[in-house]
Formats: structure tokens, C-alpha cells, sequence
């Protein structure tokens, strides 16, 4: 990143496609803090007449076993689904943070055996490791929340720490050093953001990938249940319907489809903007 | 660097993992406050009489300072005893070995066709050229993008809706070993997989393209295709060997969900249901198999990456794979 690089550069390094993922998502983000405004209904009303309604021009995405409006309650599980996904993305970066800057900037021991045991918990594939931890503490949202987000941050850890390492060790932070200007400065000026900025782009990776992974433990429930519009706990509840009415599984699936496949895209457009 | 010390070093890191694992469990769990003796008495809402509770905490050592515990348990997993499912009153080892072997095809089948979808995707985009060529290389993306983001049990689900429900092709659940109820659940798994590593397939073949190699070969008068299977495909596949070990760790994983939706047995069916009912012992000793599994498999993966790589045996090839492979997982 250069200090010559200008915003409308920025914006146009992001493309088409780029820009296109960043409208849908600032609109799933519109959807999760005010869902009336696109579906005023109530997701929980119930009308037992029209159950199984399939798609049309008065229920979008059909209706459910109860007659509730799949795509009132689609639109009404954005904020849940999209908030828990950032949640647990927090707190794996957050984490990450901690470990990646000790490991990075701390003392070469300390260094080598974070390392280790970032690289151990790395080897676990994450659902596994989310799995183990909700063993531990249980079912329910917060404890599958914490697990994922504990599951990501050997990862986030692993790239922090390298960036944090070659950022400490590169030609400008050691110029600024041999000026003479205070420790903190330097890593305030110098480190914090050149670490940083690549991590925006990783996180809102990950936010599409915690999204997919949280709503699979409510799908295999562990986390929300039915009742709840979450996306997983959707597509759990329509799966007995399978054959009779497919939108039930359709719908809630495809919006977690395009919702981490927007922000996987945004995500690495972002981390092109970052190296620009 | 000599095999000895390498396969020392694996074995290391395998020891590392179970101690890490192991140790994480044990003091989560404590302080957590869940009492194991619930688990070993029928799980959440057990109305077992103090006399019970008393026993059952006497037979697992329960009773026993938290220390001894923790080194008991320690010398079992390092001695590999996993101790007895606290919900089946059967060795931990016994459960999973049932299981394992199911899980394994499931893997592998998985691996072999996402390979095979990955390389022929990533050949056949090469192949156009042009216009038609940017047409063809921006629908792979995409295609690419949504596979590898695709929840396995959305994609598990419209699979059967298609070709089961609808079409009557393969059935949807898959009892016993019939070649038929395999189908699904490795289409599920190999797609997701398939479209990560196409990505990286296709960046090191753009890559191969360009390179002076490419450029030589073509300048001897070598024809395309020549360029392509004998110089550039050996390039392209390193990091895609490389990651398989990592894309195996995530099939795994897939697996947990696909053996709930199909109704196969297998280790994610033994593992979901161990994490439902809190039933420790058996969820570490599957996490402690997982992960040895994910060694073995990344080990391999380092032999089959030095056969193929062209390169002369240099220093700093290995420098290089963890670098591209870093990049290809962000």
C-alpha cells in the first residue's frame, strides 16, 4: 500500500464483479437492521390454510408447514445469521490479534512455541474443531458462536503473525527506527495499519466462511432451532419436507450460498485493493 | 534434510497434536463445569439416586485430584487407550474402528473425483481462447467461487431432490456397501472441493502459460497440448498436491454433515452424535483420529509433491510450496 494510491483508484480496483458483491452485501446488511423495510410481515405469523403454498406472486419463496412466508422469514434471518457470523469472525480475529501480535513482535521463544500450537490447532479441520468445543459447552447460539470463532483463529493467527513478522522486519519500519522515533509510533504508524488493512480483507473472508460453518452446526442441531428463521435451522426444518415442498430447503440455502460466495469475492477484491 | 529426521519431525507434531487436544479437552470441560458423571448416567436429565453418582464417580476416577486425573489421562491417550463411550459403555477404540473404514471411502472417492473434476475443468478452460476464452475463464470463476462457498448440506439436499426424488437415479440413503448409495454422498463432498482446488489448478496453469519454460518448449516447436500435459500440468498440480492434505482435513469435516444427511454411518455420524450428548471420551478420541489422519495424509501428499515437482532438487523449493500454498488458502 502506497500513499499515492487514491480512492477512486481504490474503488475501481474493486470491479464489476467487486462492486456487484459489495451492493449485495451492503444490502443483506440493510436486510439484518431493518428487515420490515423489505419484508413487512411477521415472520412468526402463522395461517394453517396456506401451508405448503409453492412459490408464486403472493408468498415469493412459498409458504412453510404452518403457512408462515418463507421469504418474510428468510429476510427476517439475515439479522441473525449474518450477525452471528460476524460475532464469531470478532472473535477469532480478536483472538488472532492477541496471539499473532505476541507471536510476531514478542521474543523469538515465545515466537517459536505459540507457533507450534498455532500450527496443531491449524491441522484440525475447523467443524471438527467447533464440534469438540460444543461437546465441551454445550448446545445452544453462544456456544456454537464461541466455537467457530475459536475454530478460526489458528488461521487468522498463522497469516497475522507472518504479516506482523515481515512488516517488523521490512526497510521502512527499520528506517523509522534508526531515526529515532518511539517504539509506539512505529507500530502505530508503521505496523498497525500495513498489518491491519490485509486482515479487513481476510475477515470479511471469513465472515462468508463462519456464516456457512455456524449455520451447518444449527443444521445438525446444535445451535438455532427450527422455530428460529436462522438460515441453517431453516434448511434443517424444511429437509423432513424435501420431496413435498422444495423451496423450504431452497430458499434458506441459497441465500447462504450467495452471501458467503459475495463476500469470498468481496473478500479477495479487497485483499487485490490492499496490495495495490 | 535426512527422512529420518523428517519422519521424526511428523511424529512430533502427530504426539503435539494429541497433547494439545487432550489438554485443551480436559480443563475446557473443567471449567466449564459440566459433571462427566451426568454424561456416564444417561446424559442431561439423568435421574440417577446419589448412590449412583457416587459409584459411577468412583469407576471413572472421578473422585480422584484433578491433577491425577489430568496425568491419567494423558498416559491413556499417549499409550493409546481412549477409555469407554461414556453413553455406550464400549471402548472408544472398538466404536471408532466400526466406523472408520466407511468414512475413509467416503474421503478418499471424494478426493479422487474432485480431483478429476478440478483437472479437467481446469484443462478444458485453458483450451479456449479469445473472446470465448474470457466468456469461458469468467463463468469458471464464478462457478469456482460458488462450489468452493456451497454449504455441504444445502448442496447434499438438492442433489437428492434431483436426482433422487425427481429423477429416481440413486437413492438417497446409503445403507451398507451399495456402489449406487455412494454416489451422492461423494458428489456432495467433491464438489466444494472440487472448485478449490480448480482455483488453484488454474492459477498455476496461467501461471505455467506465461513462464520462460512455456516459452522455450513452444520456441522447439513443441504443440500446444505437448506444452501442456508434459510442462505446465506438473507445475500447475504442486500446490493442489500440496493442499490436498488441507482439502482432506475439510472432507473430513464435510463428512460430519453428509453422514447426518444420508443416513451413512460413519466417524462424523460417531462424532455428531458423541457431541449431542456430551459424550467426551469418544469425541476425543475422533478428533485425536482426525487429526492423526490429516498428518498421515499431509505426509503422503509431501512424498507425491517431491516425485512430481520438475525441478532439481533445490533449497528453497520448500520455502516456496508453504508460500504459494499460504496464498492459495487465503
Amino acid at each position: 500500500m502506497t500513499a499515492t494510491t487514491t480512492r477512486p483508484a481504490r474503488l475501481r480496483a474493486l470491479g464489476v464483479t467487486g462492486a456487484f458483491a459489495l451492493v449485495f452485501i451492503l444490502l443483506m446488511v440493510v436486510a439484518a437492521v431493518w428487515p420490515t423495510l423489505f419484508a413487512p410481515g411477521d415472520p412468526d405469523a402463522i395461517d394453517p390454510r396456506a401451508a405448503f403454498t409453492a412459490p408464486g406472486l403472493a408468498h415469493w419463496f412459498g409458504t412453510d408447514e404452518s403457512g408462515r412466508d418463507v421469504f418474510t422469514r428468510v429476510v427476517h434471518g439475515t439479522r441473525q445469521s449474518l450477525g452471528i457470523g460476524a460475532a464469531a469472525t470478532a472473535i477469532g480475529v480478536g483472538l488472532a490479534l492477541v496471539i499473532g501480535l505476541l507471536a510476531g513482535l514478542g521474543p523469538r521463544r515465545l515466537d517459536a512455541a505459540l507457533s507450534r500450537v498455532i500450527e496443531v490447532l491449524f491441522a484440525l479441520p475447523s467443524l471438527v474443531l467447533a464440534l469438540l468445543l460444543v461437546a465441551v459447552m454445550g448446545k445452544g447460539v453462544t456456544p456454537t458462536l464461541i466455537a467457530v470463532g475459536l475454530a478460526t483463529a489458528p488461521g487468522y493467527a498463522r497469516i497475522l503473525r507472518s504479516q506482523v513478522r515481515s512488516v517488523a522486519g521490512s526497510a521502512y519500519v527499520e528506517a523509522a527506527r534508526l531515526e529515532g522515533q518511539p517504539a509506539l509510533l512505529v507500530f502505530g504508524r508503521h505496523v498497525a495499519p500495513n498489518t491491519l488493512w490485509p486482515l479487513v480483507a481476510i475477515a470479511t473472508l471469513g465472515v462468508g466462511q463462519a456464516i456457512v460453518w455456524v449455520s451447518a452446526l444449527s443444521f445438525l442441531g446444535l445451535g438455532a432451532l427450527p422455530p428460529s428463521p436462522e438460515w441453517g435451522a431453516m434448511v434443517n426444518g424444511g429437509r423432513v419436507y424435501l420431496v413435498r415442498a422444495w423451496w423450504l430447503t431452497l430458499a434458506p440455502g441459497l441465500a447462504i450460498t450467495l452471501t458467503a460466495a459475495a463476500l469470498t469475492v468481496l473478500g479477495r477484491r479487497l485483499g487485490r485493493v490492499a496490495a495495490a | 534434510m535426512s527422512i529420518f529426521r523428517w519422519a521424526a519431525g511428523r511424529l512430533g507434531a502427530a504426539a503435539l497434536v494429541a497433547w494439545v487436544v487432550t489438554t485443551v479437552v480436559f480443563f475446557a470441560l473443567r471449567a466449564a463445569g459440566g459433571d462427566p458423571t451426568e454424561a456416564i448416567l444417561g446424559g442431561p436429565g439423568s435421574q440417577a439416586g446419589e448412590d449412583a453418582v457416587a459409584q459411577a464417580r468412583s469407576d471413572y476416577g472421578l473422585d480422584r485430584p484433578l491433577i491425577v486425573q489430568y496425568l491419567v489421562q494423558m498416559r491413556r491417550i499417549l499409550t493409546f487407550q481412549l477409555g469407554d463411550s461414556y453413553a455406550r459403555k464400549q471402548p472408544v477404540a472398538e466404536l471408532i474402528g466400526a466406523q472408520l473404514g466407511s468414512t475413509m471411502l467416503l474421503a478418499v472417492c471424494a478426493l479422487a473425483l474432485a480431483w478429476v473434476i478440478a483437472l479437467s475443468v481446469a484443462t478444458l478452460a485453458t483450451r479456449a481462447q479469445g473472446v470465448l476464452g474470457r466468456v469461458v475463464s469468467g463463468l469458471v470463476q464464478a462457478g469456482e467461487v460458488t462450489a468452493t462457498v456451497m454449504p455441504h448440506f444445502w448442496l447434499g439436499a438438492v442433489l437428492i431432490l434431483v436426482f433422487s426424488s425427481t429423477l429416481g437415479w440413486f437413492p438417497a440413503t446409503s445403507v451398507g456397501a451399495s456402489p449406487a448409495g455412494l454416489v451422492l454422498p461423494v458428489v456432495t463432498l467433491a464438489i466444494p472441493t472440487a472448485g478449490f482446488l480448480g482455483q488453484v489448478m488454474r492459477d498455476g496453469l496461467d501461471e505455467a502459460a506465461a513462464s520462460p519454460f512455456a516459452t522455450t518448449a513452444r520456441a522447439r516447436g513443441a504443440s500446444e497440448s505437448r506444452i501442456l500435459w508434459r510442462h505446465s500440468l506438473r507445475h500447475a498440480a504442486l500446490p493442489a498436491i500440496s493442499l490436498s492434505g488441507w482439502s482432506f482435513g475439510s472432507l473430513l469435516s464435510g463428512a460430519v454433515v453428509v453422514e447426518s444427511l444420508f443416513g451413512r454411518p460413519g466417524l462424523g455420524r460417531l462424532l455428531l452424535d458423541a457431541t449431542s450428548t456430551r459424550d467426551v471420551p469418544v469425541v476425543v478420541g475422533s478428533v485425536l483420529v482426525v487429526a492423526l489422519t490429516y498428518t498421515v495424509v499431509t505426509t503422503m501428499a509431501d512424498g507425491v509433491e517431491r516425485l512430481v515437482d520438475p525441478r532439481p532438487r533445490g533449497a528453497d523449493r520448500a520455502t516456496d510450496r508453504t508460500l504459494r500454498a499460504e496464498a492459495a488458502i487465503v
